[in-house]
C-alpha cells in the first residue's frame, strides 16, 4: 500500500478497500464491521434492557495540531462524544466516525489517530461499529477532519437537566480547568512554555456512572469549548437562575494560571475535554464529591460556586467584590504588553 | 504562584485599605471632591476592575483612566492603512493580538483576515523575522503597536534584519511616546488630575528621572507602581503621604522591577532605531506635537510606509463619542451617549471598547451589572 493518503483511498475502489480492511477493520475489529453491510444491526432488547431512552449525539473535530501533549484529534473524537452523552446520564454504547483526509497526509499518521481512537474506544466501554471516509484534493481540507456520531441509553431512573437547578444548589467542577486550550494555545502559537501543560483530554464516563444512583444530582455539561464560564451561562440559560462563583475556589495547573497571566487570558474560557461542571442539591454535595474523588480523572473535583436567584453569572474575586463574567464575544486574544 | 500571590495576599490588601481610610482622613479630600489619582497605564485600569479595587478603596478617591492603552489611541486611519497594506499581492501582515478588533472605517483587520488576506497574530517580533526568512517569496509587514514597553523588541528585531540583509521586512511604525502624551495632557483645559500612578512596565525601560518635571512644574506626585493589588494600593499610600507632607515627588513603588535609570540597553537600541520627529495623531486626543516616533534614517528601508507609498487617512470622529474624554479623564465611559449602544465589543466604535486594557472594555464586562440595574 501507498506510503500517503492519496485520492484514490477515497474513490471506492481497490485502494480504497485495502485502506479499511488495513487501517480501520484491523484497528476497529468487532462483529459489526466483519458484517460488511452499510449500516451496522442493532438489537433493540439489547438496548432496552439498559434504559427507557435512548441519547444521540454527533460532533466533528478540526484540531490543530493533530497530535498534542495528551492526546491526538482520535482520541479527542472519541472522547467528545462519550463524554456528550455521558453528561446527559447516557451509557455510552456505539460510534460511528467520519474521516475527511485531506491528500498527501502520511499514511503512518492516520495509523496512528485510528489506533488511538480504538484504544480509546476501548477504554471508554464503547465500540466503533459503522464509519466512512472521503479523500479530498491537497490544501481543500487541513491534514485530518473527523467526525463522530455515538448513542447510548439512559438508564430509567436518570433524569438528569438544566431545568432540575434550584436556588442554593452547588456548583461541582471535577478537576483543574483550561488544561486543554492552554496547552493547544502553547503550542499552536508556538508559546514555548515547557513543563506540566497538557490536555485533559478523557472519557469521562467511568467518573460520572458513580453519580447514577445519587438522589439531587441535577445538571451536567462538560465544560469544552467555551470553557466552564460558556456553561455556567448555558446553565442560568436553562434554569432562569444565576450562577456565582468563587475565585478562590477554582481549581487551576500552575503552568495554566501561568499561561494566562502572561497573556491577560482567563481559564475560565479555555476548553477541556476532560472536566465535568455539575450541579448539585446541597445534602448530596459531600457524597457527590466523595464518589469523584474516588476516581482519578476526579481526584481535584471541588466546589466553586452556587446556584443563585439573581439571573447573571458572577465571579466573587479574592477581596470579597463581585463580578460579572460575560461571555467572550470573539475567541480571546493575548493582548499586547 | 511565587511573587504572584504575595502581592494579592488578602490580609497585605486590608492592611493597606486600612492605612488609606486612615490616611485619607487627614487630608481635604471628599466624597463630592475626591482625590483623582490617573493610572496611565491601561494594566492598572484592567486590574482596578478585576480585582475591584475601586470599590475596595474609600470615595474619597477616584481613579481616571488614562491614554496609556497603546490601542486605545490608535486613530481608525491607521488601521485602514494596516488593512491597505495587508491586501496588497504577496503580502503577510503580522500584528500583536489586541490590534485586530480594532475598527476602521474599512472594518478591523479581523475581518479583513476573514476575506482571505494573510494577516498574522504574532507574539514576539523575532516570530515576524523567522516568517521573512521563510517566505522570501513574500513581504513581511510587521505592525509596530506601543509605547517604549515594546520599543525595545521592535528595534532590535529591525536591527537583526538589517544584519540579515532582508529585503522582504518592513515595519508599519505606530509608536508612540509617553513623555509628550502626558506633557500634552498636562496642557488640555478641565482636567482635575491629582496625581499619577505611573506606568510600571513602561517606566522599567524609560526609567524615573523623565517624569520629574510633573512634581517639578505641576506639583503632583508620580508614584511608579507594579500591577498586583498590594502594588496599586502602596503607591497609593505614597501618593497620600506625599499630598498629607505637601511634597510633590516621583517615586517608585515598583523597584523590583523599574530601576531608577530604567534600562540602559534598551534606551541606547531605541535610541538607534527610532527617532522623535513630528506629530502625530491620537484616537480621541488630536494630534500631539512632538509625538512622532520615526524609523532614523539608518533603518528608513525598514519604513512600511515608504516602501509601499501607503496613503494617509485622517477620519474625523463621531461627534458624539466622548473617547477623548475618557481618555484623559474628563468622562466615565457610562457618560458616553454611544457606550453600551453604538459601541459595545460586538460592535465596537471605539478602540476603548475593543481593547482588554480599554477603559469602556472593562466597564462593560465588569461593570455591565451595575448599569443595567
Amino acid at each position: 500500500m501507498l506510503k500517503t493518503i492519496s485520492l484514490a483511498h477515497g474513490g471506492g475502489g481497490l485502494a480504497s478497500t485495502q485502506l479499511i480492511e488495513q487501517v480501520f477493520m484491523r484497528a476497529f475489529n468487532n462483529p459489526f464491521l466483519q458484517t460488511h453491510e452499510d449500516q451496522a444491526k442493532i438489537a433493540l432488547t439489547e438496548l432496552t434492557q439498559l434504559g427507557n431512552r435512548l441519547a444521540f449525539s454527533t460532533d466533528s473535530y478540526v484540531i490543530d495540531p493533530i497530535f498534542f501533549p495528551g492526546g491526538d484529534i482520535g482520541k479527542l473524537a472519541v472522547c467528545g462524544t462519550v463524554n456528550d452523552l455521558a453528561v446527559g446520564g447516557a451509557i455510552p454504547l456505539y460510534l460511528s466516525c467520519g474521516f475527511i483526509i485531506e491528500e498527501g497526509l502520511p499514511l503512518d499518521t492516520l495509523q496512528n489517530i485510528v489506533n488511538s481512537m480504538a484504544q480509546t474506544a476501548k477504554d471508554a466501554g464503547v465500540t466503533i461499529i459503522t464509519g466512512d471516509t472521503k479523500v479530498v484534493p491537497h490544501g481543500a481540507a487541513d491534514k485530518i477532519f473527523i467526525n463522530t456520531a455515538g448513542i447510548g441509553t439512559i438508564p430509567t431512573h436518570v433524569n438528569w437537566g438544566m431545568t432540575h437547578i434550584k436556588k442554593g444548589d452547588k456548583i461541582i467542577v471535577s478537576g483543574t480547568v483550561g488544561d486543554h486550550g492552554a496547552t493547544i494555545l502553547n503550542i499552536r502559537e508556538k508559546l514555548g512554555l515547557i513543563g506540566a501543560l497538557s490536555s485533559d483530554c478523557a472519557p469521562l464516563y467511568q467518573l460520572i456512572r458513580q453519580l447514577h444512583a445519587i438522589e439531587g444530582v441535577r445538571a451536567l455539561r462538560d465544560a469544552t469549548r467555551g470553557g466552564v464560564n460558556a456553561v455556567l451561562h448555558e446553565f442560568m440559560q436553562g434554569s432562569g437562575l444565576g450562577m456565582q462563583i468563587k475565585e478562590s475556589e477554582l481549581p487551576l495547573q500552575p503552568t495554566v494560571r501561568g499561561l494566562c497571566e502572561l497573556l491577560g487570558l482567563d481559564p475560565l474560557n479555555f476548553a477541556n475535554e476532560g472536566k465535568v461542571v455539575i450541579v448539585v442539591s446541597p445534602d448530596c454535595e459531600q457524597r457527590v464529591l466523595q464518589l469523584l474523588h474516588s476516581h482519578p480523572l476526579g481526584i481535584n473535583a471541588c466546589v466553586i460556586g452556587e446556584v443563585v436567584a439573581k439571573k447573571q453569572v458572577t465571579l466573587q474575586g479574592l477581596y470579597g467584590i463581585e463580578r460579572l463574567l460575560d461571555l467572550p464575544h470573539n475567541e480571546p486574544l493575548p493582548r499586547i504588553c | 504562584m511565587q511573587f504572584i500571590d504575595e502581592f494579592r495576599d488578602p490580609n497585605a490588601v486590608k492592611l493597606l485599605l486600612n492605612k488609606i481610610n486612615a490616611l485619607v482622613k487627614q487630608t481635604q479630600f471628599t466624597q463630592d471632591s475626591p482625590l483623582n489619582i490617573m493610572e496611565v497605564c491601561g494594566g492598572h485600569t484592567h486590574a482596578i476592575f478585576k480585582f475591584g479595587l475601586d470599590r475596595l478603596l474609600p470615595p474619597e478617591i477616584n481613579f481616571i483612566h488614562g491614554p496609556g492603552c497603546p490601542v486605545c489611541v490608535l486613530p481608525m486611519g491607521r488601521i485602514d492603512t494596516c488593512i491597505d497594506i495587508a491586501k496588497l499581492p504577496d503580502v503577510i501582515f503580522c500584528t500583536f493580538g489586541d490590534a485586530m478588533r480594532v475598527p476602521g472605517q474599512q472594518g478591523s483587520l479581523l475581518a479583513t483576515r476573514g476575506q482571505g488576506y494573510d494577516i498574522r497574530i504574532i507574539y514576539s517580533p523575532l516570530d515576524a523575522l523567522t516568517l521573512a526568512k521563510r517566505n522570501p517569496q513574500k513581504q513581511i509587514v510587521l505592525f509596530g503597536l506601543g509605547f517604549e514597553t515594546t520599543m525595545p523588541g521592535i528595534a532590535l528585531t529591525i536591527q537583526q534584519a538589517k544584519q540579515q540583509q532582508l529585503t522582504n521586512f518592513s515595519l508599519l511604525c505606530q509608536h508612540i511616546s509617553i513623555i509628550p502624551t502626558l506633557k500634552a495632557l498636562l496642557t488640555l483645559p478641565n482636567i482635575k488630575i491629582d496625581a499619577f500612578l505611573g506606568p510600571g512596565h513602561l517606566s522599567m525601560i524609560i526609567g524615573v528621572k523623565p517624569y520629574q518635571f510633573i512634581s517639578e512644574n505641576y506639583a503632583k506626585p508620580v508614584v511608579i507602581s507594579g500591577f498586583e493589588p498590594v502594588d496599586m494600593l502602596q503607591s497609593v499610600v505614597m501618593i497620600l503621604m506625599q499630598l498629607i507632607r505637601q511634597q510633590y515627588l516621583v517615586e517608585n513603588q515598583y523597584r523590583r522591577i523599574v530601576a531608577d535609570q530604567g534600562n540602559l540597553l534598551a534606551q541606547a537600541v531605541i535610541k538607534q532605531v527610532f527617532t522623535l520627529q513630528g506629530n502625530d495623531e491620537w484616537r480621541g486626543l488630536g494630534e500631539i506635537l512632538g509625538s512622532g516616533v520615526r524609523l532614523s534614517k539608518e533603518y528608513q528601508e525598514f519604513d512600511a510606509e515608504l516602501r509601499f507609498n501607503t496613503k494617509h487617512y485622517s477620519h474625523q470622529d463621531d461627534p458624539n463619542a466622548r473617547c477623548g474624554d475618557v481618555l484623559t479623564g474628563r468622562s466615565k465611559p457610562i457618560n458616553c451617549p454611544l457606550f453600551g449602544k453604538k459601541c459595545t465589543p460586538q460592535s465596537a466604535y471605539g478602540a476603548l471598547m475593543v481593547s482588554s486594557e480599554g477603559a469602556c472594555a472593562a466597564y462593560y464586562q465588569y461593570r455591565q451589572g451595575d448599569l443595567i440595574c
